[in-house]
């Protein structure tokens, strides 16, 4: 087990170091001298000469990588250009708004989802796995901006239930919170609901036809038992994975959802940062998206054995 | 059996429908998409305007005609993009193994473990956001699926005998990876190519609707979405339209998706 979870920490390694790489790297392609790009359109020529000592843009290629990547490492992630905010609490506090609604709509996603998919794969091309299969199509084909923008359209704008602009957080005042992030939640449950009722539906498929479940059967358990006990703990594995990834994608895709719902989050941050070249902020955003990304695959393979023992004898 | 051609049908109908509107829309659209007329400001869909017109009075089915366009075309090249520069990693990567597949492959994991949006967002912010940096954004986050694909199949491939058989027959390595090793590569590639068309829309239709995407006035269904936002109450259609275009696409795709997907490679049945 040790050996299992040092191997997946060393594979991890290689990973985060070539996601840096291709951050910096990404940001020194954009054309034009950083240096001036920092400064803004106003900058003096002995500023930006004075700014390409600063940042080091004077030395070679790797001296430059390895300065940046100690800078990191020290949790210095640069300065805003637009207002001089330090970067890395910056993308903090915003990160922490969008994990509140990515978490719980994957998670609430996840309670619904795994079992209609388990049900439909039970109910093998009967109605109600058609109707299971199709439903989740239908939801995973619907945009989550459009879906949220009807969402916002009908329980806001129409039947005034719940607020349509602005953001309150949970921590300044509980029930607010809650109201401001139903619809945000409800709107990726349904879409990130699609994905899974199919993953877990396919999973299970693949086990139920599997030589033990009719021996389970023959010994006379229940179907109760054979699917929970037998069918869903084996199938589980890559519907895991999968919530591993939509979690991951969620947190760098998710700007369009806090773009319907003005939810002042970190892809709100990380668009906001494109239409105003902020880049330091631009990087910062890349960086931690991506870190915390290979963070939660790795805590996901991690976690693995608990479902799939097998893995860890490989 | 009959579960699967319900699917293709219906798929195929609708992306036929897509592509018809998408080649109509070249020539003729019932009015100029871009002409203004404040006569006719968010007028509700009737006989003179089949599904309403937006704010400046714009006719919003010619929009949704010019859009479709517009939706085909980003999603036909930065799929050809992501198929042509996947493919042929792929095969070098496979092929060649060794320290050249390792390299390949670190570059291409290291790609890999950026979610596709957030590095095609960080590649915007590079190219510039409009119609050919979105297409360049998304063919390069593309790329590293389909190299990944095409290298896996290409790694089992060469060690089948048909393979050695065309070696020892004294064919050149270049002749045996086109004309052996490619075509067999084929069918995961068209699965995923199938995907990543559905996967481009969406995204071209999400950056559109960010900011961006293809700048207005030029119509695209994710910047009419965005532009009809502040008009809902008044004119729901606005955000009807052009998100169920949007919707019906992706339904197409994805149920085509799957029925090629259970045709031509039934290992990755019911796969997402």
């Amino acid at each position: 087990m040790l050996r299992f979870i040092l191997s997946r920490l060393a594979m991890a390694i290689p990973t985060v170091v070539l996601v840096s790489v291709t951050v910096f790297a990404l940001i020194r392609f954009i054309p034009g001298d950083p240096a001036a790009l920092m400064l803004g359109d106003m900058a003096q020529p002995d500023q930006i000469a004075a700014m390409r000592v600063e940042l080091g843009l004077d030395r070679s290629m790797p001296q430059q990588f390895l300065i940046w990547a100690g800078d990191v490492l020290r949790g210095d992630f640069g300065r805003s250009i637009v207002n001089d905010e330090a970067v890395l609490p910056l993308v903090v506090s915003r990160f922490l708004v969008s994990a509140e609604i990515v978490v719980v709509a994957v998670l609430l996603a996840s309670l619904i989802a795994v079992p209609a998919g388990v049900i439909a794969a039970w109910r093998q091309n009967s109605l109600t796995d058609l109707a299971l299969v199709g439903t989740a199509t239908v939801l995973l084909s619907i945009p989550t901006f459009w879906l949220g923008l009807l969402l916002l359209l009908l329980f806001g704008l129409k039947l005034g239930w719940l607020p349509v602009l602005g953001y309150v957080s949970i921590s300044d005042n509980l029930v607010d919170g809650l109201l401001y992030l139903v619809l945000p939640v409800v709107t990726l449950v349904i879409h990130e609901a699609g994905v899974l009722i199919r993953m877990a539906r396919a999973s299970t498929l693949e086990v139920l036809r599997l030589d033990y479940i009719t021996h389970a059967r023959a010994k006379g358990l229940s179907e109760g038992a054979v699917l929970w006990r037998h069918a869903f703990k084996n199938a589980f594995g890559p519907t895991w994975t999968m919530i591993g990834l939509i979690l991951g994608n969620l947190l760098g895709g998710i700007a369009v959802i806090e773009t319907v719902f003005t939810i002042p989050g970190l892809g709100r941050l990380m668009v906001d940062s494109i239409f105003a070249r902020d880049y330091p902020v631009i990087q910062g955003c890349l960086l931690f998206v991506a870190l915390s990304y290979v963070l939660v695959n790795l805590v996901i393979d991690l976690l693995y054995p608990l479902f799939d023992p097998r893995v860890v004898a490989e | 059996m009959k579960k699967l051609t319900l699917n293709g049908l219906i798929g195929g109908i609708l992306i036929a429908v897509l592509l018809v509107t998408a080649a109509v829309g070249l020539f003729w659209t019932p009015f100029d998409p871009m002409k203004l007329s404040f006569t006719a400001r968010l007028a509700a869909p009737g006989a003179a305007h089949l599904l309403g017109t937006d704010e400046f009075g714009r006719d919003v089915l010619s929009r949704l005609m010019v859009g479709a366009r517009a939706s085909v075309w980003i999603g036909a090249l930065t799929v050809g993009f992501a198929v042509i520069c996947g493919t042929l990693i792929g095969l070098i990567s496979g092929y060649a193994r060794g320290w050249v597949d390792g390299v390949i492959m670190a570059v291409n994991n290291a790609l890999l473990a950026f979610p596709g949006i957030l590095l095609a967002l960080g590649l915007l912010a590079v190219f510039g956001a409009n119609q050919y940096g979105i297409i360049f954004a998304l063919g390069i986050a593309y790329t590293p699926s389909m190299a990944r694909v095409v290298r896996g199949a290409v790694l089992s491939l060469r060690e089948r005998e048909f393979i050695e058989a065309s070696r020892v027959m004294g064919n050149g390595e270049l002749y045996t990876m086109l004309r052996h090793i490619l075509p067999n590569c084929l069918a995961p590639i068209t699965v995923l190519a199938t995907s990543m068309f559905g996967w481009a829309i969406l995204s071209e239709s999400a950056l559109s609707f960010l900011g961006l995407g293809v700048p207005p006035p030029a119509p695209t269904w994710g910047n009419m979405l965005a532009a009809g936002r502040p008009f809902l109450q008044q004119a729901a259609w606005l955000g009807l339209f052009p998100g169920l275009c949007i919707a019906l696409t992706l339904l197409g795709i994805n149920l085509l998706g799957d029925a090629l997907r259970d045709k031509l490679d039934p290992r990755m049945r019911g796969l997402k």
